[in-house]
């Protein structure tokens, strides 16, 4: 166990292989700021699995310090992390930071930003992916966001929260259920199966604005949206045929184009990243399993062969994980499959694991499960071996879809 | 009968300049702002708010509006047969009003998956109730899967109650 961040309720388990220890001094200024700045980081960078915070305590420093790295050295560090918040006139914060690398005593850069105080956390997260990618040469997520949905009494409510679970902000309340948010892949637009009007009817809702739209409210259900790629359609499950049936809808809105014909159920549609394939549920073998076919329809070849009860399926944007749920006895658990070879394994000890999805790094999966009979949404690196609970409302949490890398 | 709380936010182009009196050493600090949410509230989410909907317009009088289905199954059991004829009678002389046939799953397993075997059922009362010669106008038939049990909790007496179709006279 790698102990926990109380303040943040970061709850890491697992055993990392190799972790870089890394310093991150508090920053100058962040006692009388809003948010600290160095926990937020170093919280984050923990909850990757590949990094352990180092003692920095007794130390002040800044970005425009020249610290002493053979000090860090003997503390074992072998980077660090310093820099400054300052509160600007206006009321706007500058942030700075420098990274170093303390075994090669060398500077690794650093950046600043002028934010309002509501992104002083985005802007901790900007430098926890700067200094993950610097150190690991893998893009960060950190800065990403997470949509998820709470049910509290008869009330629902879908959230926009940082890739931490903190600063969640509702962005729809409704008396009926929402399931199934699907960021649009610039980030923007949130497309999510609202029951508001007492039948699952497709909403694409811009965040930011508040501004939302029916997308698909065709005669019978309307559910599973995924976005293409391109952002230019959406692929959706509709019952307006007879039963449960794939159909792809611009995002404008539109005549839908059915893309399966069966008299199976099919749905839960998602696009890999190139856009040329769809992969999806179908019982059209007797019992739950995931196929895949061509974008634009056309005959499918079946992915998932073991178990009777395969659903939800999630692609990794390098095109090279398959994440879903497998009914293993009674009990619900995440897999994930190396797509190239077909080879599956369970990476969770609890038994009612849903909906999976990727980090866009693909480096993490996040999902919702039950531990101790409570509700919750997990991290997971994809070996399994690094967990971590994400903060979050109390009660009943679910339908995690995590964001896009947010506009560079 | 939606209403709306847009917070208007006053997307304001700032000018992120660092007023640089900090002397940097070796490489200079980059300046990021424009990416780090150098607008206003980057990361603001414009929370909307949904008002519940309308009720539901009474049926025929007497006559049960819920059929529950064994496990893993979608068809119409032959008990539930009188109920049906019920509420055909009622559809057809009655060509005005309007049913939407909810269908619903115990709460084991995925969600879009349930709502798939949810419309299953929803669709097997509609065939039934058509079989009968109500026409299709006058029925949708939709799917909540496993979001609205009927009862709450777990085991087989609990999910019995909660894998049903539900008829609710919208007009």
């Amino acid at each position: 166990m790698i102990p926990a961040l109380a303040q943040f309720r970061v709850e890491v388990s697992g055993v990392g292989l190799t972790q870089l220890p890394i310093a991150l001094v508090p920053f100058k200024g962040q006692e009388s700021s809003p948010q600290k700045i160095s926990d937020i980081v170093q919280a984050d960078l923990e909850r990757s699995g590949q990094f352990r915070g180092v003692d920095a305590s007794g130390q002040a420093l800044d970005e425009a310090s020249r610290p002493d790295l053979s000090l860090w050295r003997q503390r074992t560090a072998d980077s660090l992390v310093a820099g400054s918040v300052t509160r600007l006139a206006d009321g706007r914060f500058d942030v700075r930071f420098r990274l170093w690398d303390v075994v090669k005593g060398q500077d690794l850069g650093g950046q600043s930003y002028t934010v309002p105080q509501g992104d002083l956390r985005l802007a901790s997260h900007r430098i926890a992916d700067y200094v993950y990618e610097k150190l690991t040469g893998e893009k960060g997520i950190f800065s990403t966001r997470i949509a998820y949905v709470t049910k509290g009494g008869s009330r629902y409510s879908l959230w926009v929260a940082d890739a931490d679970g903190e600063n969640a902000q509702a962005a729809l309340a409704s008396p009926e259920p929402i399931i199934s948010p699907c960021w649009s892949s610039n980030g923007q637009q949130l497309a999510y199966v609202s029951f508001e009007s007492r039948k699952p009817v497709v909403y694409v809702h811009n965040v930011a604005t508040g501004q939302r739209r029916l997308l698909a409210n065709f005669k019978g259900s309307n559910s599973a949206p995924a976005w293409a790629p391109d952002g230019n359609s959406l692929a959706v499950t509709l019952s307006r045929d007879g039963g449960s049936q794939l159909f792809s809808i611009p995002a404008s809105g539109g005549e839908p184009r059915r893309l399966t014909q069966s008299s199976s159920i099919d749905t839960e549609p998602v696009y890999s990243a190139d856009g040329s394939t769809i992969y999806f549920v179908s019982d059209r073998g007797g019992a739950p399993q995931i196929y895949k076919m061509s974008a634009g329809g056309g005959s499918p070849t079946r992915v998932t062969f073991s178990g009777t009860y395969n659903i939800s399926p999630s692609v990794s944007g390098d095109g090279r994980w398959l994440a879903y749920i497998s009914r293993v006895g009674g009990a619900f658990k995440l897999h994930v499959m190396e797509l190239a070879t077909g080879n599956v394994s369970a990476i969770t000890d609890t038994s009612a694991d849903e909906s999976p999805s990727f980090a866009p790094n693909s480096k993490l999966i996040v999902y919702a499960t039950q531990l101790q009979g409570r509700e919750a949404l997990m991290t997971t690196t994809l070996d399994g071996k690094i967990k971590a609970r994400l903060a979050g409302q109390a009660g009943d949490i679910r339908e995690p879809d995590w964001g896009p890398f947010q506009k560079q | 009968m939606l209403k709306r709380t847009l917070y208007s936010l006053a997307i304001v182009a700032l000018i992120a300049g660092c007023s640089s009196g900090t002397k940097l050493n070796e490489t200079p600090v980059t300046d990021r702002s424009g990416t780090a949410g150098g607008q206003q509230g980057a990361s603001t989410v414009a929370p909307v708010t949904i008002d519940p909907t309308a009720g539901t317009a009474q049926g025929p009088v007497g006559v049960e509006r819920i059929v529950y289905f064994d496990y893993d199954s979608y068809t119409v059991k032959p008990e539930f047969q009188s109920l049906i004829d019920g509420h055909a009678r009622f559809l057809k002389a009655n060509p005005q009003r309007r049913i939407s046939i909810e269908g619903h799953t115990d709460e084991r397993g995925g969600r879009e998956y349930n709502l798939a075997l949810g419309q299953k059922r929803s669709e097997a009362v509609r065939r039934a109730l058509t079989l009968l010669g109500v026409n299709d106008n006058q029925i949708e038939a939709v799917s909540f899967g496993k979001e609205k049990p009927a009862v709450t909790g777990s085991g087989e007496e609990v999910w019995a109650q909660n894998r049903r179709a539900e008829i609710r006279y919208t007009r």
